[in-house]
């Protein structure tokens, strides 16, 4: 019972800063739908959800995130098995390269397949621009480093004996594969397609950008709803159907999450080095490297182009607020806003994502403590797959009155940003930490440590890099963050990924292209931050 | 039949099997071996194709394996702990290799039940491996190796993972079984008890090469030179003048070093050296001594159950010359 107290005491922090952050701001956007006039009626939800829109929505939400997860399920595994299993020229830096889509900031993302599928683009020809393949394209872009994170991660830890005993029982390369190597990897994969579709599911800067007005999705319905019909009914339903989807698919990933297991080791087997049989494999992993460099250099190119020739102007032109007055600030002073932001942000995200992390990865001692342990994982993971509009709406319709005035505070943003960042923490630090075998404290307590002693020569020496790498993460997270950004910034001190919306909404060849080098700019300095992670070498930054 | 000819394995510059050759005819065991990381398991793993070959051969029925893949060898290789597939049960894992050959599921069945009561599991079909013992592990682990009939069966270190009492117990019916399936069996271990208990031929290598092989007792008999003997359990190795008189109070030739069991001397009033006892210890079996003989040195000793002797007495002490090995002279590191 003492135990429990004091893991409540230690969760309440961070279950605080949730509950203000996140719960409020959701439930009240929610209730805008349920509460009319002061009263519950739910009956008006429940219509919303039978009109035919909303069916229409719903199913292309499904379809196309299938879709995308299933692509991306079938690009990443073999470059998973390529980068985490063969010892190839360079694999690091590409394994980088690989990650670098996934923080990207989407708006980024959603320009560059437009430069690339756009009228007198490289691929202009196929006449995909603003077709529903032109937004599975750029999810599966954005989360093929998911599942080469997740499934390459497990691939590297398992065990090769097995495999090499099936070998030894008769079993050919293509039946260990199926009988044994992708039973192992059953956990990982499903995983790793849960959370593609959840990302899927709840994308929205890409779908903004690339959907044009023709194709919504869920998330980009509840958008239009709430900033452009007003109708916050509609939205609230949207809202609630898009929670109860996620909380299941989360449930689900969990359940399937392997839990680590201390007293095994954690042995990273060897890369081996590629044989004549690889061939196949690792020209599937350069294909996909050309795909995801393709639309990025589509865009860096776009950026140098100028009427005939190319130049820089486009980068010159950063320093203005672009033509015909586009914005109100220039492009630099938004980049300065964006990374003192993600400062901000990223200290939050890690102070209470330590926290949480601490919390649910210390051993049990009852099984109420550890039901207690695993209900606080499951709800801080709830932002990852929350509707950043539903938060960015929900923070502005319930933080604006006394003692919760925080609409004018420059904290506002950073908070929001911390927020969706924090689960990205979480994720990377619960393994490293659930992976110490927990009788190295005791060995450390036996020897006469105290608790803060045990911390010091047991816990930081482990945890220190991962935490550096976690916080790169949110760092990069927290630039590229939009959607709920998009609400909550201020005319007059925009976030980069913001200017950049606006910009390609302006009309005018400066302003496009000004929006091309800014994305350029984003993506530079997330790239930058990523490769400086991965440096660091921790296992698990971007697996889930 | 296997045949190892001056098979190489590196590792970088550093070769882990330097050189060796050996033959395995049909229906024997043979035991390699070693210390630790003498590259026995390397070995090992060469002959089951898991290890590329950075010199010389290894053949079956005279036939090269070079570029036969693992899967198509006909080796089954045990590992140290089974390695069972923790996601199939005891019969799936059994009857991987059958089901692989699309063995018609009646059959398969059956030949499951069979292998079950082989190994003393029957009735184990259903129950995962995590819920096994490791003995019951090792147990499937056999019968998984044996289910089609390998040409040879690839054993690693395949008791030590075991506590004492089963290791011995195991050790028996994996013999039996052996002899029963007329399996060929190439086994590694560093363990020479384990080795004695399964094999009829061994060879012993060290840092890499194969430094003695032979039938078991043949080489046990007969150990090459020092390292080899104290490895096979000899307890000392005594040179020059201290040899010449053990071996003279045996009733032998001189010889520049000679092995000595545990149980070389006994304490007996027939005879003809004499010790001063320096300690003494009761074992189930016997008393073991330590004593020190006039111009040889403190030397093991054992007497009878029931021996009174306490450190400082007198004794005087028989030579057994089967518990002794003569050492060839180049021996001498």
């Amino acid at each position: 019972m003492r135990r429990v107290a004091g893991l409540l005491a230690l969760a309440a922090g961070p279950v605080l800063v949730l509950g203000v952050l996140f719960v409020l701001p959701v439930t009240g956007m929610v209730a805008q739908g349920f509460v009319v006039d002061g009263r519950f009626a739910p009956g008006a939800v429940l219509d919303v959800l039978a009109r035919p829109r909303v069916h229409r929505v719903a199913w292309f939400t499904v379809w196309t995130s299938a879709t995308a997860t299933l692509l991306a399920l079938g690009l990443g595994l073999p470059a998973a098995y390529a980068l985490h299993r063969l010892a190839l020229p360079g694999r690091a830096a590409v394994r980088a390269a690989l990650l670098v889509p996934f923080v990207l900031p989407t708006v980024v993302v959603g320009v560059a397949f437009r430069q690339l599928l756009g009228e007198g683009g490289p691929l202009g020809f196929l006449g995909l621009d603003q077709t529903p393949a032109a937004i599975v394209c750029g999810l599966v872009f954005f989360n093929v480093a998911v599942v080469v994170r997740t499934v390459g991660v497990a691939w590297e830890a398992l065990d090769p004996r097995p495999g090499q005993a099936a070998a030894a029982l008769g079993a050919s390369p293509w039946q260990v594969l199926r009988t044994v190597t992708l039973p192992s990897l059953r956990p990982a994969i499903v995983g790793a397609a849960s959370v593609v579709f959840l990302f899927c599911a709840t994308a929205f800067g890409i779908v903004h950008t690339l959907g044009g007005v023709r194709h919504a999705t869920v998330e980009t319905e509840i958008y239009l709803l709430t900033t452009t019909v007003f109708d916050l009914q509609a939205a609230a339903a949207l809202s609630v159907l898009q929670i109860v989807v996620v909380v299941v698919l989360l449930a689900l990933a969990a359940r399937l999450r392997a839990t680590p297991d201390p007293t095994a080791q954690r042995a990273v087997t060897p890369a081996r080095a590629p044989r004549r049989a690889d061939v196949p494999v690792v020209v599937a992993t350069a294909l996909v490297l050309a795909a995801m460099a393709l639309p990025i250099l589509t865009l860096v190119l776009g950026s140098l182009s100028v009427g005939e020739g190319w130049g820089l102007d486009n980068y010159r032109a950063l320093g203005t607020a672009g033509d015909d007055r586009a914005l109100l600030v220039p492009v630099t002073t938004a980049l300065v806003t964006s990374l003192r932001t993600a400062v901000d942000a990223t200290w939050m995200a890690l102070l209470v994502g330590v926290l949480v992390s601490v919390v649910v990865t210390r051993r049990s001692h009852s099984v109420g403590e550890r039901r207690v342990r695993s209900a606080l994982d499951g709800f801080f993971m709830l932002p990852l797959g929350v509707s950043a509009v539903t938060l960015g709406f929900g923070f502005l319709i319930t933080l604006d009155q006394p003692p919760l005035d925080l609409r004018d505070s420059p904290l506002l943003v950073p908070m929001a940003q911390a927020l969706v960042a924090l689960p990205l923490v979480v994720r990377t630090l619960t393994p490293v930490l659930g992976g110490i075998d927990d009788r190295q404290r005791q060995a450390a307590a036996s020897l006469g440590a105290s608790a803060w002693r045990t911390l010091l020569t047991v816990d930081l020496p482990v945890v220190w890099k991962p935490m550096l790498a976690a916080g790169g993460f949110a760092f990069a997270a927290s630039l590229g963050e939009f959607g709920a950004t998009s609400f909550l910034a201020r005319d007059e001190s925009p976030t980069l990924p913001v200017v950049i919306f606006r910009l390609i909404g302006h009309p005018g060849e400066m302003n496009y292209g000004m929006a091309l080098a800014a994305s350029v700019v984003l993506a530079s300095a997330t790239a930058v931050v990523m490769l400086a992670v991965e440096r660091l070498r921790v296992p698990g930054v971007g697996a889930f | 039949m296997l045949g190892l000819r001056d098979v190489t394995v590196r590792y970088g510059d550093t070769p882990a099997v330097d050189q060796v050759s050996l033959d395995l005819a049909p229906g024997h065991v043979l035991a390699v071996l070693g210390p630790s990381g003498c590259g026995k398991s390397t070995l090992l793993r060469a002959v089951a194709g898991l290890e590329p070959l950075s010199g010389g051969s290894i053949s079956w029925a005279g036939a090269d394996l070079a570029g036969v893949p693992t899967h198509k060898r006909g080796f089954a290789l045990m590992f140290q702990d089974g390695q069972l597939f923790a996601h199939l049960t005891v019969a799936r894992n059994v009857a991987y290799a059958l089901r692989l050959r699309r063995t018609p599921s009646a059959r398969v069945a059956a030949r499951v039940r069979e292998l079950l009561a082989l190994v003393g599991l029957s009735g184990y079909g259903d129950r995962l491996p995590g819920t096994l013992s490791g003995g019951e592990r090792q147990r499937v682990a056999l019968a998984r190796a044996l289910a089609v009939e390998p040409r040879l069966i690839l054993l690693d270190e395949p008791l030590s993972a075991l506590d004492a009492t089963l290791r011995e117990r195991l050790a028996g019916d994996l013999r039996e079984i052996l002899q029963k399936a007329g399996t060929t069996a190439l086994l590694v271990t560093h363990d020479h008890e384990e080795a004695f208990a399964l094999a009829d031929r061994l060879a012993v290598m060290r840092s890499g090469r194969l430094v003695q092989d032979g039938a078991i007792d043949e080489v046990w008999r007969r150990p090459v030179d020092e390292e080899t003997a104290l490895f096979l359990g000899y307890a000392r190795v005594l040179r020059e003048d201290a040899a010449r008189r053990v071996l003279a109070a045996a009733g032998l030739p001189g010889a520049p070093a000679v092995a000595l069991r545990r149980s070389a001397l006994v304490v007996d009033a027939s005879g003809t050296l004499r010790a001063a006892v320096e300690s003494a210890r009761v074992t189930p079996e016997q008393v073991r001594l330590l004593v020190r003989a006039d111009g040889i040195g403190v030397l093991d000793a054992v007497a009878p159950l029931g021996t009174r002797v306490s450190p400082g007495d007198e004794v005087t002490v028989r030579t057994d010359a089967t518990r002794l090995s003569v050492l060839p002279v180049a021996a001498h590191p």
